[in-house]
């Protein structure tokens, strides 16, 4: 049995702390009396994932079995998570993969021969050929890619969307139009954290900007308390109502999957394990990598940490109806994330380390972190937040990777223009989301090049509009002071500067969570 | 006899040998200038038509500044006479009775020097009111030279005292101040740059540079004309509030032109190898308000296909590939035409409350402190000021 989360004091005997800040970390001196809140310990793997995998596909939740919904002369369509998924990449071969070649053995059994794979990017960045064959394997690349079966779903290419109508809300449904035309749609999903999967996976990752602009907006995202509770959020809430829409018009065969905490590999596994726990191994590596990027030139840093390959052992793995299945899958995914925290507090300190769903293969910019800190990190709970209302949230980001021209090039413009007018998420949805969304180049980039749609960045503006609307002070430890100004926020060099910045609006001793990821956790505070 | 600077030898000549890296504000000032602060006559009036003017004012126009640097064209030497007095942005008081304009009467003065100042049959350019196109500069009663200012004869705004012909006089109305009133003629070349621009109703224009030139032209623009969005090009902080003021819709510094463009254009943004980007779609107009290589190419890269370039800075040599490989339509705009009536039209936009703001903090040199005076022109834009000139009834 595996160790639940873990909430720990700092006193006098504590070690100095590991805290990420991009391409690096570093070793933080809490003050004594803060709370640090450790990921739990990774459960344990599924024996045999091919068995795994098989088990679910015959003996499904509120579905017939697979074989039995597939037939000659069938339409069949499986989607597929993008690179976003999981977080690092997985080491070869990927699950999705796996589950693909299983499902296509049972296809090709049936007779089924026309069969598509889409990657369910929505208005992510295309993937690269070589990106795609990690996800689907080299087989199923092999047999499928050079014909054109296998493809990045495209949001812009208006001849390839249907329209399926609108939910009671008003809410367009536009998703891919093989997708909602064939006579099965299969989704293989990678749950990393209970934000994923359930009706997000079709509903928003085949859909157009026409379709998300009804929740990836201000509004609904500092509604929704939280992202990892799909009961609580907004945003889910218009997920699902779109995706029951969905459902009754296409037969969508759903597959979940769930991993487990094991995302470093050795010899960086001492980043996952608690300090004082540290082996005397452990500590040479931490050193030996410490010393490694104090002096690697930035690409030589980029290449360390994005080369780095995650060792996940599968926790489960479900398919069939979409809500039973993910009913299910939130039990496992709770099981590894939860830790339950007391109560919460007026500081909350979080590192913000080198990879996010946006930047895999390339640099984390400003915006991105910023995402990944006041979005992703912040939200990482259940029942309320970890910092008060009116608390200060202190990050620790350079702020300083700078723009990816091939990747990200409608953020360089929303930095420099939008955030230059005015930093409220509300604020700069309603003057210029329409104008990014439908400029012809950024959509010719997402199209043809590798870039992500023009409305990205704003949705990536959003997500950290809850943070935003609760807290009274960011702070950004380690940053460039420009960009956190342009960013609205503020920089200090150390802790001990941040909780002074802080003391107007928290006092001078405020209680303080460290929320010590990656690995995930989820904090569910009473 | 009367205190004058004056002009002495060919800068452009001098300097085109050597090799001038950058902007080399000493050479407008120190010892190589070719400028000198001398007693010297009184210009000669002996002709009808002509009459002698008390300068009050004279402003210091980029183009004085680039013929005193040598950035100019040889092109020019051929335009004027030297030694001259500088100074075409003129506010003075008649000395003597001119036709209908009796002694006294405060004046601005429209400086080219067209056939009928020159006492010569009518151009066919004169003939039609478009006396910046004279073709006669060079001939008549006159040495050779485009402008007062530029011309042996004539004198300058920058001596006490100088000669102008009644074609080339405007009055000026009672309430303004000497500073509102130097604004005159650089208004009245903006408004013949906002019309030469061809703007169209709802056309994008985009005005690079926030100096006077740009300013007044970004003035005139809205002024004058339909157009929808105006995007200028602004170093300084103060100059970003004042292009607003002045009309502008967006302001951008150097380096987000293009950007902004391409975005407020929905334009697709091309990176060549070696140099700079450039966009396909783009603004409707440019005006080049700077004339230096990089603003004018930043204005053809800017530019829609078919679209049109308005040079309004005496240009720099740049890359025109843009120009023949997206058809545009690049056309000079000179001084200002008097059918257009730009000086009366200059004159109700210096009236406005803008411009009236801004006079108020037109920086004014004694003639002896002309080496201050032209630093400070030279370093306006980072210095917060628009426009500087000289006062040569004062001695300190
Ligand atoms: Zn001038
Ligand atoms: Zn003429």
């Amino acid at each position: 049995m595996s160790r639940p989360g873990f909430v720990l004091d700092v006193d006098d005997r504590t070690p100095p702390l590991l805290v990420h800040e991009g391409l690096g970390f570093r070793l933080e001196s809490f003050p004594l009396g803060t709370r640090v809140i450790y990921p739990p310990e990774s459960l344990p793997a599924v024996p045999d994932v091919d068995q795994a995998i098989v088990d679910a596909l015959l003996h499904p939740q509120d579905m017939d079995p697979l074989p039995e919904l597939l037939f000659a002369g069938m339409k069949l369509t499986i989607a597929f998570d993008d690179i976003s998924l999981p977080l690092p990449t997985m080491r070869p071969p990927d699950i999705r993969g796996r589950i693909i070649e299983h499902v296509l053995t049972m296809a090709a059994d049936a007779g089924v021969d026309d069969v598509e794979l889409i990657a369910a990017n929505a208005l992510h960045r295309r993937m690269t050929a070589a990106e795609l064959k990690h996800i689907v394997g080299e087989r199923v690349f092999r047999s499928f890619y050079p014909q054109g079966k296998l493809y990045n779903f495209d949001a812009e290419d208006r001849d390839n969307l249907s329209h399926l109508g609108t939910t009671d809300k008003g809410e367009d449904i536009e998703i891919s139009k093989r997708a909602a035309e064939s006579d099965l749609l299969i989704y293989v999903n990678v749950n990393l954290v209970a934000m994923d999967g359930g009706h997000k996976s079709v509903g928003i990752g085949l859909a157009s900007y026409k379709s998300l602009r009804h929740h990836h907006n201000a509004k609904t995202m500092v509604q929704s308390r939280s992202f990892m509770d799909h009961k609580h959020s907004a945003m889910h809430h218009s997920a699902w109502r779109i995706g029951r829409v969905i459902k009754d018009t296409v037969k969508v065969f759903q597959i979940e999957t769930t991993l487990n905490n094991d995302i470093f590999p050795k010899p960086y596994d001492f980043l996952q394990k608690r300090e004082w726990e540290w082996s005397l191994k452990d500590q040479a590596s931490m050193l030996a990598m410490k010393r490694g990027i104090s002096i690697a030139p930035p690409k030589l840093k980029h290449k360390m940490f994005h080369d780095l390959r995650s060792v996940y052992g599968l926790t489960g793995v479900n398919a069939g109806e979409v809500e039973a299945v993910h009913t299910k899958t939130l039990e496992k995914v709770h099981q590894q994330h939860l830790v339950e925290v007391q109560g919460q507090s007026d500081v909350l300190v979080m590192g913000i380390p080198y990879v996010g769903p946006y930047n895999v293969n390339s640099s984390l910019n400003p915006i991105l972190a910023t995402c990944m800190g006041l979005g992703y990190y912040f939200n990482s709970y259940i029942g309320q937040p970890v910092v008060r209302k009116g608390g200060a949230v202190i990050l620790y980001h350079p702020l300083n990777e700078g723009f990816n021209q091939l990747h990200h090039p409608s953020y360089v413009d929303f930095y420099e223009e939008v955030l230059a007018e005015s930093t409220d998420p509300a604020v700069v949805g309603e003057k210029y989301e329409q104008q990014f969304a439908e400029d012809p180049w950024y959509k010719h980039l997402y199209r043809t090049s590798h870039a992500y749609h023009g409305v990205h960045p704003f949705y990536m503006w959003y997500w950290a509009a809850h943070a935003m609307d609760h807290v009274d002070e960011v702070i950004w430890v380690g940053a460039d002071r420009k960009v956190a100004a342009r960013l609205g926020f503020r920089a200090a060099t150390t802790l001990a500067d941040a909780l002074e910045m802080a003391s107007g609006t928290v006092g001078s001793s405020p209680s303080i969570t460290y929320l010590h990821n990656p690995p995930h956790l989820l904090a569910h505070v009473k | 006899m009367m205190l004058a600077l004056e002009m002495f030898r060919s800068v452009p000549r001098t300097v085109a040998g050597r090799a001038v890296g950058g902007r080399m504000p000493g050479i407008l000032s120190g010892f190589a200038a070719p400028l000198r602060l001398m007693t010297i006559d009184e210009p000669k009036v002996d002709r009808p038509g002509w009459a002698r003017l008390k300068t009050r004012l004279s402003g210091i126009c980029g183009s004085d500044l680039g013929m005193l640097s040598g950035k100019t064209s040889l092109y020019f030497s051929a335009v004027v006479s030297l030694p001259f007095v500088p100074g075409h942005e003129v506010v003075a008081e008649l000395l003597d009775d001119c036709e209908d304009l009796p002694a006294g009467t405060r004046v601005v003065v429209d400086p080219v020097l067209t056939c009928a100042a020159r006492g010569v049959e009518p151009c066919e350019a004169c003939v039609t009111g478009a006396t910046n196109r004279c073709s006669r500069i060079t001939v008549g009663h006159l040495s050779p030279g485009l402008q007062t200012g530029f011309c042996k004869d004539t004198g300058g705004g920058w001596g006490q005292q100088l000669t102008a012909h009644r074609s080339q006089l405007h009055p000026v109305p009672e309430g303004f101040s000497d500073e509102q009133a130097i604004l005159i003629e650089p208004l009245a070349c903006a408004v013949h740059t906002a019309l030469r621009a061809g703007v169209v109703t709802n056309d994008r224009v985009l005005v690079s540079g926030a100096g006077s030139v740009g300013l007044f032209a970004t003035l005139a623009l809205r002024q004058l004309t339909d157009a929808g969005e105006i995007i200028v090009v602004a170093k300084h902080k103060h100059q970003k509030e004042l292009a607003r003021e002045f009309g502008a819709t967006e302001v951008v510094a150097p380096g987000e032109v293009l950007r902004r463009v391409r975005r407020s254009t929905g334009a697709f943004q091309l990176q060549p190898e070696f140099s700079a980007p450039y966009l396909l779609g783009g603004v409707d107009v440019a005006v080049d308000a700077v004339g230096s290589k990089q603003s004018l190419e930043t204005s053809l890269n800017a530019t829609r296909a078919g679209g049109r370039v308005v040079l309004s800075g005496m240009p720099a040599a740049a890359d025109l590939s843009a120009a023949w490989f997206r058809e545009l339509e690049v056309v000079g705009t000179y001084a200002s035409s008097q059918h257009e009536e730009s000086f009366r039209i200059a004159t109700e936009l210096a009236a406005t409350d803008a411009v009236q703001q801004l006079a108020k903090n037109v920086a004014t040199y004694p003639l002896h402190r002309w080496r201050e005076a032209l630093d400070h022109a030279h370093s306006a834009g980072r210095l917060g000021t628009v426009k500087v000139a000289f006062d040569p009834r004062s001695t300190r």
